[in-house]
């Protein structure tokens, strides 16, 4: 075994290389994030800053039925968003990488070029189509469908869609490339030993690709929780997603300290989605596609 | 592997149709006459009055993207360096055995996962976070803050990217270059990074597009002075539903699709040029064979 050590060796000289990346991600996210766990026991002072007393009544603040509701409806609005993005998106990716060579790069690019433009300007799309003059209204007012416009937006409904609509190409591309790396020999043979398609399905195909789908469904859940400016553009005065709690205790009460303690709220929350998928034997490598 | 069912097609053009279906509106609004400043949005007539909003010199749009691809051309530069250099150092990790050698790696490791923490947690943790740890450090805010920001956001998907290529290479092109003679510094610009460039070139459109496009962490690090597309953009869209943002994404849109249109096409061109290429190879072996 000579041939491992030495390949041990001249790895081992490369490892300073990584160096500069770990000294940017240890002062740029390690320390500013246990700065937020700091800032989140203290009080704040006058102009933006931060101090003594220290304490965990910011904590005490969040345990209120405000904060409560906004933290389950942002859960909820979460919670389905991944359902959703899953029961819409799993289809579409395993018929995509079933499709000819030709119709996938196809299809491929159709998905991609809207997730190239602007998040803020697909938003602003529902929300002329959810307007009470907008075309959704108009096309059913026009069949007679309704005698009155709908109200749709500044509603949850619609931030509900929005939200959907926003995320589920993080769903199809990484079901998609479990899709695609599949070995559909497995399936054919299953098929062989006298498994309906059903049957081939979930005990064969489904477990395969579960890798994509719980990177997708981290992938869509956890970026729900705090997308503040959908709930901003097509939400109602009553829907405050835990997001926009962070948003306005920052920019609008310009306190710190408590923003701080809500922002540590989501990081445990997604600390604890990130375990759960580490532990079902997710990978970060899976996030990328 | 059987082919897809009718009705399996049918299913993805209506998903892609519901995908398409606001940005068609917004396309089909942009020509509007019709200002709709009271969200008011029957169609009137056919204008261009919106497109000469977007070139208006002190409300337009110019020094916004201008600002937007500065701090993306800076922010993926940075993080290309970063991101390569990590994932050259972190592929495939040596196994040690005395223990400090196993501290070490658990240090690598938690360097590692810090590295591409911000890919996993929520962006407006990052961006909070960011915002309090420059006002520490007393920082201005604007540009500098901006790009130290999107960096931390770029590098992962740099760094993974080019990691999962590196992992994919044979080891034996490395050590054979080693074996004949070559220095480490040689192996690398020679033999390594050559080989990993298409991914660095791929993770860094990633990064890039990402770069662009971010609202939520440049909405928390910007300065008085700076605004990028984005900022904009969400200004523009907060107060109302000006009409000239649907000429805006037209715009965006269009620009979007020539590039990726190109870029198959080149890819498609590339192809053909290696199939004619393999095919006058074997004409030209059998010549030789024949001649033989």
């Amino acid at each position: 075994m000579t041939a491992p050590t030495k390949l041990d060796k001249h790895q081992r000289t490369r490892e300073p290389l990584a160096f500069p990346m770990m000294l940017y991600a240890v002062l740029f996210v390690g320390l500013s994030l246990l700065y937020i766990a700091g800032l989140s026991v203290m009080t704040r002072g006058a102009d933006f800053t931060a101090g003594a007393p220290y304490g965990l009544h910011n904590y005490e603040r969040i345990i209120s039925p405000l904060y409560l509701k906004s933290l389950l409806q942002s859960l909820r609005l979460a919670f389905y968003t991944a359902l959703f993005c899953m029961l819409l998106g799993y289809p579409f990716a395993y018929f995509m990488a079933k499709a000819s060579p030709k119709a996938r790069t196809w299809i491929m690019m159709l998905l991609i070029v809207p997730f190239w433009t602007n998040a803020l300007i697909r938003i602003y799309g529902w929300k002329i189509l959810f307007s009470s003059s907008g075309p959704i209204n108009q096309a059913l007012l026009g069949v007679g469908l309704i005698q009155q416009p709908l109200r749709l937006l500044y509603t949850d409904f619609a931030v509900q869609v929005g939200m959907i609509y926003a995320m589920i190409p993080f769903m199809v591309l990484p079901v998609y490339s479990s899709v695609e790396r599949m070995d559909w020999s497995t399936v054919e043979a299953s098929r062989d030993l006298g498994a309906t398609p059903l049957k081939a399905f979930l005990t064969v195909t489904l477990p395969m690709t579960l890798p994509g789908v719980l990177a997708g469904l981290v992938l869509t859940f956890i970026p729900s929780i705090g997308l503040f400016f959908l709930s901003d553009l097509l939400g109602g005065s009553n829907t405050m997603l835990w997001g926009n709690m962070v948003h306005n205790e920052l920019l609008k009460s310009r306190d710190l300290p408590f923003a701080a303690a809500l922002s540590v709220v989501l990081l445990g929350l997604t600390g604890l989605v990130i375990l759960i998928y580490r532990r079902m034997g997710g990978r970060a490598e899976s996030m990328v596609f | 592997m059987k082919k897809n069912a009718p009705w399996a097609n049918v299913y993805m053009a209506v998903i892609l149709l519901l995908l398409y279906l606001p940005i068609l509106v917004v396309v089909l609004f942009s020509f509007n006459s019709n200002p709709g400043r009271t969200a008011n949005f029957q169609f009137e007539g056919f204008s261009l009055q919106w497109y000469q909003d977007l070139f208006n010199p002190i409300t337009g749009y110019g020094a916004p993207l201008r600002s937007s691809l500065i701090i993306a051309l800076w922010s993926v530069l940075l993080s290309a360096v970063l991101g390569t250099l990590g994932a050259i150092g972190l592929v495939r990790r040596p196994v040690r055995k005395s223990l400090m050698g196993r501290g070490a790696a658990a240090l690598m490791t938690m360097g590692e996962q810090v590295s591409v923490l911000p890919i996993m947690i929520p962006e407006i943790i990052l961006g909070i976070a960011l915002l309090a740890l420059f006002t520490l450090l007393g920082l201005p805010f604007g540009m500098v803050t901006l790009v130290l920001s999107h960096v931390v956001f770029c590098v992962p998907y740099i760094y993974i990217t080019v990691k999962g290529r590196l992992a994919s290479l044979d080891p034996g092109l490395e050590e054979a270059a080693r074996d004949l003679g070559a220095t480490p510094l040689k192996v690398l610009t020679t033999i390594t990074l050559p080989l990993a460039m298409p991914a660095v070139i791929s993770g860094c459109l990633l990064a890039f597009a990402m770069s662009m496009d971010d609202f939520v962490i440049s909405f928390f690090v910007n300065g008085p002075h700076s605004n990028t597309l984005p900022l904009k953009i969400y200004s523009s869209v907060k107060v109302g539903v000006p009409p000239h943002v649907n000429a805006l994404c037209t715009v965006m849109l269009a620009a979007v699709f020539l590039v990726v249109g190109f870029s198959q096409l080149y890819q498609a061109n590339a192809a053909r040029r290696h199939r004619a290429h393999e095919k006058r190879d074997e004409r030209e072996r059998k010549a030789v064979e024949g001649r033989a």
